[in-house]
Parts: C-alpha cells; sequence; structure tokens
C-alpha cells in the first residue's frame, strides 16, 4: 500500500536542532511569533532567530481563528495599527510569493439600535480621518450588498444600517502561517517545534540570557514571547504578574455550501460574525466564554447564542448543519487591547493580549514587535500598547469601541 | 457546560450562573497610600493560573448571592464550593492532588 500513495509535497521550512544560542529566541510559533521572526530578518537584518514551539507550528489561534481581517476600529491607537496591518497584508501574497486567498470582499458592521447606529455613524467618521476606508449604508444599500441578511423591519433586532469597510475581508488563516514560516526559514530563520520553553535562565543582573526547553538550555540575546492565551503561564516562571485573562473563544463552521454569502457581516447587538470561506463552509463565532479556561473547549450554550444570533440574521441558513465547533485560548486585557513592548525584566519582550482579534493584526505585530526587540524601545505604533498604561491610566478602550462586542 | 452547585439552591447549569473572576482579592486598606502601580496592579491585575482556581460566582438566576468556586482551569473540575467570605478550603492531601495536562 505505501507504494501506491502519492510523494509528500516538498516542505516549507527545515526541521533543525536547536544552536547552542540565537541573537532573538521568539516564543511561540503562532502567526505573531512567525511574522516576529520573518520581519526581524527582512527588515532588521537580524536572522540568528529562533522561534520555539511547544506543539507544533501555527496549531493554536493561529488555526482556530474566523480569518477576518479589518481596520475599522474607533480608538485612534488602534486603527493606527490594525490600518498598518491591512496595507502589509495588501502587499504579503505577493511579497511572500503565497496566494493565500486573500480576499478582500468587505466587512459590514451592522446596526440593530439607536445607539448601534450613533456609535456606527460616529466611526465612519473617526474611521475617515484616520485615513481608513469606511461607509454609512442604509437597509436598502446594505440589502443591495449583502442579499441574504434578513433585513426586513419585522423582526426583534431590526438592522437600521451597517459601516462597511470594502478594503476588509477574509484570508485563509493556516496559508499564512506556512508563507511567514517559509520565508523566515529561508533568511536563516530556525523553526523548532515541539519544543516547550520551561523557565528562564537569568544573569546576575536579573537579565534573562536564554531559556530552559525541553529540548535543553537555549542561550538568547532577546527573548520575545508571542505565546498568546500561555503568556502568563510563562511570565508566572519571573513572579511577573500580567494584566490578561486566557478565555474559551469558540468557533464554529457548517458544511460546504454553495456560494451565497459575498462579505462579511458582524452583528455587536445580535452578536455573531459570519464569512463563508473559499471552500464554501459557512465560518462564524462570537463571544468569549465567561470564565477562565486553557482546555481549548468551552460550553456548548455559546454555540447555541452564536447559531440562534446566525439564523436571526440570516433565515437562509436555517437548513445548514454544523459541521465542526472548535475553542481557542485568547488573553483578555481589561481594555480588550494587547501589549506590546519592554518589561521591567531585561531582554524580556512581551506581545500578548490581544484577545479575540489578533489574526488580523498579525503583521502589523510582527512588523512593530520586531523592530521594538531590534531597537530595545518602542516602535511608535507600538508605543501606546505598553503594559505601563494599566500604571498610569492611559488605556486604550476597545470595549464596545472596536466596532465587535469582547 | 458547566454544572454548579450553589450552596444555597443546589446543583445548577452554568447558565444560571454569573461569573466573577478570582477570588479573594481584597479591597487595600488605604488606597490613598499606594503607588499608581499598585493601584493599578489592584484594578487590573488577577492571577491567570493553567490549573485550580479560587473564583467567584454570583447565582444570577436563583438566590442572587455570590459565593466561591475552586475549578481547574484545564480540566473544569470542581473540587471546592464555599460561601464568599471563607478562606479557600485546603484539599486533603490525597485526593485532588494536581491534575496535569
Amino acid at each position: 500500500m505505501p507504494d501506491q500513495l502519492p510523494e509528500h509535497p516538498d516542505w516549507l521550512w527545515r526541521t533543525p536542532d536547536p544552536k547552542p544560542s540565537y541573537d532573538v529566541v521568539v516564543v511561540g510559533a503562532g502567526g505573531h511569533g512567525l511574522a516576529t521572526a520573518y520581519y526581524l530578518a527582512r527588515n532588521h537584518g537580524i536572522s540568528n532567530v529562533a522561534v520555539l514551539e511547544r506543539g507544533w507550528l501555527a496549531g493554536g489561534n493561529m488555526a482556530r481563528n474566523t480569518t477576518i481581517i479589518r481596520s475599522n476600529y474607533l480608538c485612534e491607537e488602534s486603527a493606527a495599527i490594525y490600518e498598518h496591518a491591512l496595507k502589509l497584508w495588501e502587499g504579503l501574497p505577493e511579497e511572500l510569493e503565497y496566494d493565500f486567498l486573500f480576499s478582500q470582499r468587505g466587512v459590514l458592521n451592522l446596526a440593530h439600535t439607536l445607539q448601534d447606529v450613533r456609535e456606527g455613524t460616529r466611526r465612519v467618521g473617526a474611521n475617515r480621518l484616520g485615513g481608513v476606508d469606511a461607509e454609512w449604508l442604509d437597509p436598502d444599500e446594505v440589502r443591495a450588498f449583502c442579499p441574504i441578511v434578513n433585513t426586513s423591519p419585522d423582526v426583534r433586532y431590526p438592522v437600521l444600517g451597517a459601516t462597511l469597510q470594502p478594503r476588509a475581508g477574509i484570508a485563509k488563516h493556516d496559508h499564512v502561517a506556512w508563507a511567514l514560516a517559509r520565508k523566515a526559514d529561508e533568511h536563516g530563520v530556525d523553526l523548532i517545534q515541539n519544543c516547550e520553553v520551561t523557565g528562564f535562565v537569568r544573569d546576575g543582573g536579573g537579565r534573562v540570557v536564554g531559556v530552559e526547553t525541553t529540548r535543553g538550555r537555549i542561550g538568547a540575546g532577546r527573548v520575545a514571547l508571542a505565546a498568546a492565551g500561555h503568556t502568563s503561564t510563562l511570565t508566572d516562571l519571573l513572579g511577573l504578574r500580567l494584566p490578561i485573562q486566557s478565555h474559551p473563544l469558540q468557533a464554529l463552521v457548517s458544511e460546504l455550501l454553495e456560494p451565497v454569502h459575498p462579505t462579511v457581516v458582524m452583528s455587536n447587538h445580535v452578536h455573531v460574525y459570519v464569512s463563508q470561506a473559499h471552500k464554501g463552509e459557512l465560518v462564524m463565532g462570537a463571544g468569549i466564554d465567561s470564565y477562565n479556561g486553557y482546555g481549548q473547549r468551552g460550553s456548548f450554550h455559546q454555540i447555541e447564542h452564536q447559531m440562534a444570533a446566525a439564523l436571526e440574521l440570516f433565515p437562509i441558513f436555517a437548513r445548514a448543519h454544523v459541521l465542526r465547533t472548535w475553542g481557542g485560548i485568547v488573553d483578555v486585557t481589561p481594555d480588550a487591547s494587547p501589549i506590546i513592548g519592554l518589561t521591567p525584566v531585561e531582554n524580556l519582550y512581551l506581545n500578548c493580549g490581544w484577545g479575540t482579534g489578533g489574526f488580523k493584526a498579525t503583521p502589523a505585530s510582527g512588523w512593530v514587535y520586531a523592530d521594538t526587540i531590534a531597537h530595545g524601545r518602542p516602535h511608535q505604533l507600538a508605543a501606546p500598547f505598553a503594559l505601563e498604561r494599566f500604571a498610569t491610566g492611559a488605556l486604550i478602550d476597545e470595549h464596545g469601541a472596536a466596532a465587535v462586542a469582547h | 457546560m458547566l454544572l454548579i452547585a450553589c450552596p444555597w439552591c443546589g446543583e445548577r447549569d452554568e447558565t444560571e450562573y454569573h461569573y466573577g473572576g478570582q477570588a479573594h482579592v481584597a479591597h487595600p486598606a488605604d488606597p490613598h497610600a499606594l503607588s499608581d502601580a499598585e493601584w493599578g496592579a489592584y484594578l487590573f491585575v488577577r492571577d491567570n493560573p493553567k490549573g485550580e482556581f479560587a473564583e467567584r460566582w454570583m447565582h444570577a438566576a436563583g438566590c442572587r448571592r455570590w459565593f466561591n468556586v475552586v475549578r481547574h482551569t484545564v480540566t473544569h473540575d470542581i473540587s471546592a464550593v464555599y460561601p464568599a467570605g471563607q478562606p479557600r478550603p485546603v484539599p486533603p492531601s490525597d485526593e485532588h492532588s494536581e491534575v496535569t495536562a
């Protein structure tokens, strides 16, 4: 039988053994860790880099998100970094020489109440002033843009309008990771899977100079965490407490269907977000489970709620079947904004707290994080997201401002 | 879905409850004596263990009283339920030992 199986396709990256030390060790081979390694090499000429991954490459939230890419955030600091990401997304397929099916099919954020309308029109104005494409659609325009949305006035939460970001869209998340991994590898970055960080090596001055792993000690000029929901299990080893809580976030797909859904629809009020993948699955998600959890699974009533919301908005889905549900572990901060930058521990860098929305930020996260690591000071776009904001009070309050409920 | 035993009403579905995060976080006795960093830590920083976690729940659809639960954040096993204000029970040494996952 084995001789009848097709040849394995070419591997996209090497599987090297870890070297004794690196200039930079990135912890976590998800999208953000891979993008960080790629930009360290591409933008800063730092290619003596290892990305350590306790499981397999891009097997955490990078494989579990709903692939939505947009930059229509209200707060200036957020819009700036997500718009930087969107501009990078627009060039990445060509730059990485990999068609990961980035599709700028637009995103609608529906308004169902007067307050939603006020928030939406305000956000459209803020986005336009900040250079982010944004339009306000009335219900007829919503129906024209996405005919399957129920715009009847005779529903519990009628659609009163929507914001539209035409440049938003989706991409195939696993291919994004593989594209970044291949290019990082070509630059000489070592991608080391099945290598869990179990401790930190510190010198007499308290500086981090390496990591202990399940594959032995690895020296590091700088250690850059990109471990999402597991970040605080690492920083706990250093006695560094972080304002993040790890929660389950669930998503689901239907079976494959004919193309019926031309865009991405998000509803803050009814609370679901839905797109249709290229293969044909309806992909949907909603909010986090309320409790802390590291089990990559949540409670079924969350699935029930988001499906009820989807049916409210899309009666046409009534006979679609759920094929699969799953959960990831998202690291949520008190202001629903990420933490990027330096830490009180010298040589240790932090990129976490992306919560429910990290996928869309992948290239910008890597871009600003690599710059921050290379220069030992925050990148301009990352500076507002420093850990210090939880002492100064300069929060970037995206709860309720980010065009989606957290 | 979690099945949680309210100390007063008994076992009910998770959907009857409201989650309150980490238990046993005391309000600072003299907030004005704290630095900004210390006050920020009180406001924003909570434990986030992968393992046993003492946390608050409120029986929103029942007696509406707050109480504490010790739950494992990977397996969701609940090893203790006790009224608010009581200290976290010390687990018997041979039972409820650390579950690894």
